[in-house]
């Protein structure tokens, strides 16, 4: 009689196709200043952030459970700091990015103490008015430009490596970089501890909170530390632009309507929906931006639709259909190889 | 029997993933008191819940008066006659005593029963018709969900486990009242827990069992072994 | 004696955010849902006011008699089209699907009227006063007031006193069980839906002959709308209207100290009341 075996593991051949597939991806991607050209490298550097952004608001919104249409407060609040600690901090710019993510962290404590008092959908508003106060805020600050904002000194920009191509490259690096930080540690929080905390809280709280899992202590957590990366994103994001503003700073478009349709498009509460939704959304914008309004429309329409007719996003569509998933995240049960009897 | 009012055929229905009823065949005569019996999951509660349309069949599967109701949702199947007093109460909390009798009348169907003849009925609720619903005790509670049912002027009435969670003296309260209410042209189906007050009142009992009907029956000539082999399924 | 005149301001001015959250305020009440496309459907109400105004000539307040069933059938189109099917125990769905919404009423105003600001013309309304106790009161902010209180006491009223609110609070109580009164949800729905933009329609109105507007200007109108609710506590109405002057009176009040301060006393009184009193001031039901 043969008798099977079966064992429980993570990984699965898919799994580890994409990882090396992913492995060569990357080291392609990190070879670009070398075979791209300057508006494509600035370009992808977009992506990248986005692409950040995007796995950050989906660990907030889609494991977490909280929805944030104010996280743009973050964006902005990290490029005024980089503005800031570089102008008068005498700080260089890469340390006062990181600067930007500490005191972004430290920010998020105070505002996730008034807007957690509220909930659901009034949570959503909630943060949007405080990224509202903000952008109010910032605009009183004169040193800063007030309301019609300022541009960041050239000798900060020099200050960053010297000549514009190098400066570029580095930019396209650290947004790189940023994007790989960012979805490999959301992707190992996910696979902690804390990550299976979170997963059971969105899955079933009442559940999860009878397991002695302290909710509202995780989600504050993860409330911190995705504020705190979104802030040193948008430190990044004004680095490249090399000038800010409070209404392009805290501009719900750009930070939080974008991303949203980014992360719903994709698939929402995966790991992979952020990527695959950010390159549908630069795909889409690259071929329709021309039409201005109607591609805006364009993309709250499908929004829309995918949210009715796919909840889960493309990814969802995928990963229904052939049980794939990239990033090991749940358990399976495979079957040992027979040894032979 | 002369045509049933209500008769079901092969009816299965589903909860979400699960499969609660496999089958079952049902013919409820007019103007009859029926019982239906059997132990918790056994399949009442979605059986009242398919009859009221809270959970949409195939449209052949329930008939009333010959015609086909199986498809239709609930605000469609209240119109045609149907009321349930659903398990548990379930009044309406934002509701007074007299809201909540005033919108189980919003079908308006015409007929014999309005808000003085509840109030005759039950007129502890007239002393309290504009107190919130749910500050009210179990047993006026019931009151008030059988009369909110009542308002309808139903042809046929669906009583969901009346008896639950109310103290003895307070069932046996009701169910005195119990025929003066049923009174004449309407038809009741009473599902109960309790097999003594339900064969009390009954004509006729149907037992179901995981699901299937296990046991059919004149309520004054089936045998306590019968029941007990149909309530646990032993053969 | 000027300080007084910048809290009789923000009172008034208070009435018309009240007007913003009312729709807000019912939609939530009966089923649950945060709209965040409403302050561009406020705004949408105004645009469709200059339409009318434009093409019969009427007077704003008139064009209402054209612009509130328009809206309201908007609403019970949206609701039954689309947001019926966002409902449930998931939060994101409504959310999101609002959200796509709200970028797609922005845009097809821009598309359709420019970013140009707009402002309807009321005549002789927008400058008329009336003397009060040595302080001059516009007609404008008064009528809007009187509107507001009319408008809360109108829901109040359909609320408590018919069969349609009797439905709405049945509905919003326990769905499945009002389907067995004969209630048919997605109508039930529907129609609350239709009456909250009717009011927003009013607002809108009222927003459009009181100031120019924008298409981008839904967001803050919502916001505002949002913490006059927040404020005056969860299934009040009347809260609400408190909600509205409260927030009123510190816009006006900081805008006194400031002008550039004037928004953001609004906020720091909401956070202030949120800190305080986070089910607002005369909560009935929970968030």
């Amino acid at each position: 009689m043969t008798y099977k075996n079966y064992h429980v593991t993570r990984t699965s051949q898919a799994a580890r196709i994409a990882a090396i597939v992913g492995a060569v991806v990357l080291i392609i991607l990190i070879a670009a200043p070398w075979w791209a050209g300057r508006a494509d490298l600035r370009l992808m550097g977009e992506l990248f952030l986005y692409l950040a952004l995007a796995s950050l608001w989906n660990l907030m919104a889609g494991y977490a459970g909280l929805v944030s249409v104010g996280q743009q407060a973050y964006v902005g609040f990290g490029g005024y700091m980089l503005f800031a600690l570089t102008m008068f901090g005498g700080l260089h710019p890469t340390v006062a990015i990181i600067a930007a993510g500490g005191l972004g962290a430290l920010i998020s404590i105070p505002v996730a103490a008034l807007i957690f008092r509220l909930r659901g959908a009034y949570f959503a508003i909630g943060t949007w008015v405080m990224a509202e106060v903000f952008r109010l805020s910032f605009a009183q600050v004169s040193t800063l430009g007030g309301g019609s904002g300022t541009s960041l000194p050239v000798k900060i920009v020099k200050s960053l490596a010297s000549g514009r191509s190098a400066r570029e490259s580095l930019s396209y690096w650290m947004a790189l970089g940023a994007a790989v930080l960012v979805v490999a540690a959301v992707y190992l929080f996910l696979r902690s501890r804390n990550g299976l905390a979170l997963t059971a809280i969105r899955d079933n709280e009442l559940a999860a909170g009878s397991l002695g899992i302290d909710i509202w202590r995780t989600k504050f957590l993860v409330y911190i530390v995705a504020s705190a990366l979104t802030a040193m994103i948008g430190a990044l994001i004004f680095l490249q632009k090399l000038r800010i503003s409070p209404d392009a700073a805290f501009s719900v478009n750009d930070w939080t309507a974008f991303v949203i349709f980014i992360v719903v498009i994709g698939g929402i509460g995966t790991v992979e929906g952020p990527i695959i939704g950010t390159l549908v959304y630069f795909a889409l914008r690259e071929t329709l931006a021309d039409l201005g309004t109607i591609y805006l429309m364009v993309l709250g329409l499908v929004a829309i639709v995918v949210m009715l007719r796919a909840p889960k996003g493309v990814w969802g569509l995928i990963r229904a259909r052939f049980d794939l998933q990239l990033f090991p995240l749940g358990h399976r049960v495979v079957r040992t190889p027979d040894k032979g009897d | 029997m002369p045509e049933p009012v209500l008769q079901i055929a092969g009816l299965d229905a589903h909860y979400g993933d699960f499969q609660a009823l496999y089958g079952v065949d049902m013919a409820v005569a007019a103007g009859e008191v029926l019982a239906i019996i059997g132990a918790n999951g056994a399949g009442k509660t979605t059986l009242m819940r398919s009859i009221s349309g809270l959970i949409c069949n195939t449209a052949e599967q329930i008939r009333l008066r010959g015609e086909t109701i199986g498809a239709l949702r609930a605000d469609q199947v209240a119109v045609k006659g149907i009321a349930l007093v659903p398990e548990g109460r379930q009044l309406f909390p934002s509701l007074s005593v007299e809201e909540n009798l005033l919108i189980g009348g919003q079908v308006g169907r015409p007929g014999p029963w309005s808000l003085e003849a509840v109030f005759k009925l039950f007129p502890i609720l007239k002393e309290r018709r504009a107190m919130p619903s749910t500050s009210l005790s179990g047993g006026q509670q019931q009151m008030v969900a059988i009369g909110r049912a009542l308002m309808a002027n139903p042809d046929l009435v669906l009583f969901d486990e009346i008896s639950l969670g109310l103290a003895p003296i307070i069932i046996r309260d009701i169910y005195d009242a119990l025929p003066g209410i049923i009174g004449e042209g309407m038809t009741a189906v009473i599902v109960e827990q309790d097999i003594a007050k339900a064969l009390s009142v009954s004509s006729r009992v149907y037992c179901l069992q995981e699901g299937r009907v296990s046991l059919e029956g004149a309520s004054d000539a089936v045998s306590r072994k019968d029941i007990s082999r149909a309530y646990f399924g032993i053969e | 004696m000027e300080w007084l005149n910048s809290v009789v301001q923000g009172t008034l001015l208070g009435g018309l955010y009240a007007l913003f959250a009312a729709g807000l305020s019912l939609i939530f009440g009966v089923m649950r849902l945060v709209n965040i496309a409403h302050g561009d459907l406020i705004v949408l109400a105004a645009y469709l006011g200059l339409t009318v105004t434009s093409a019969t000539g009427l007077h704003p307040l008139l064009a209402m008699v054209l612009v509130v069933p328009a809206m309201a059938a908007i609403g019970y189109a949206l609701q039954r089209g689309v947001l019926n099917q966002t409902l449930g125990d998931d939060l994101l769905p409504p959310l999101l699907v609002t959200f796509g919404l709200s970028v797609i009423i922005q845009n097809a105003l821009l598309e359709v009227y420019s970013a140009d600001p707009q402002k309807m013309n009321a005549g002789a309304l927008e400058t008329a006063s009336v003397s009060v106790g040595g302080l001059a009161l516009g007609v404008l902010p008064l009528l809007t007031f009187a509107i507001a209180v009319a408008v809360i006491a109108g829901l109040q009223f359909t609320f408590y006193r018919t069969a349609l609110g009797r439905a709405f609070r049945a509905v919003s109580d326990n769905q499945d069980i009002a389907q067995l009164m004969g209630l048919n949800r997605r109508h039930i729905f529907g129609l609350a839906m239709a009456l909250a933009l009717a009011v927003t329609a009013v607002a809108g109105i009222l927003l459009g002959i009181r100031t120019s507007f924008d298409p981008s200007i839904g967001g803050g109108r919502l916001i505002f709308g949002f913490e006059a609710v927040i404020i005056g506590g969860l299934g009040n109405l009347w809260g609400t209207l408190v909600g509205g002057v409260i927030l009123g009176v510190a816009q006006t009040v900081g805008a006194k100290i400031d002008p550039g301060w004037q928004l953001l006393s609004g906020h720091i009184a909401f956070l202030l009341i949120l800190v305080v009193r986070p089910n607002g001031l005369f909560p009935r039901v929970s968030g």
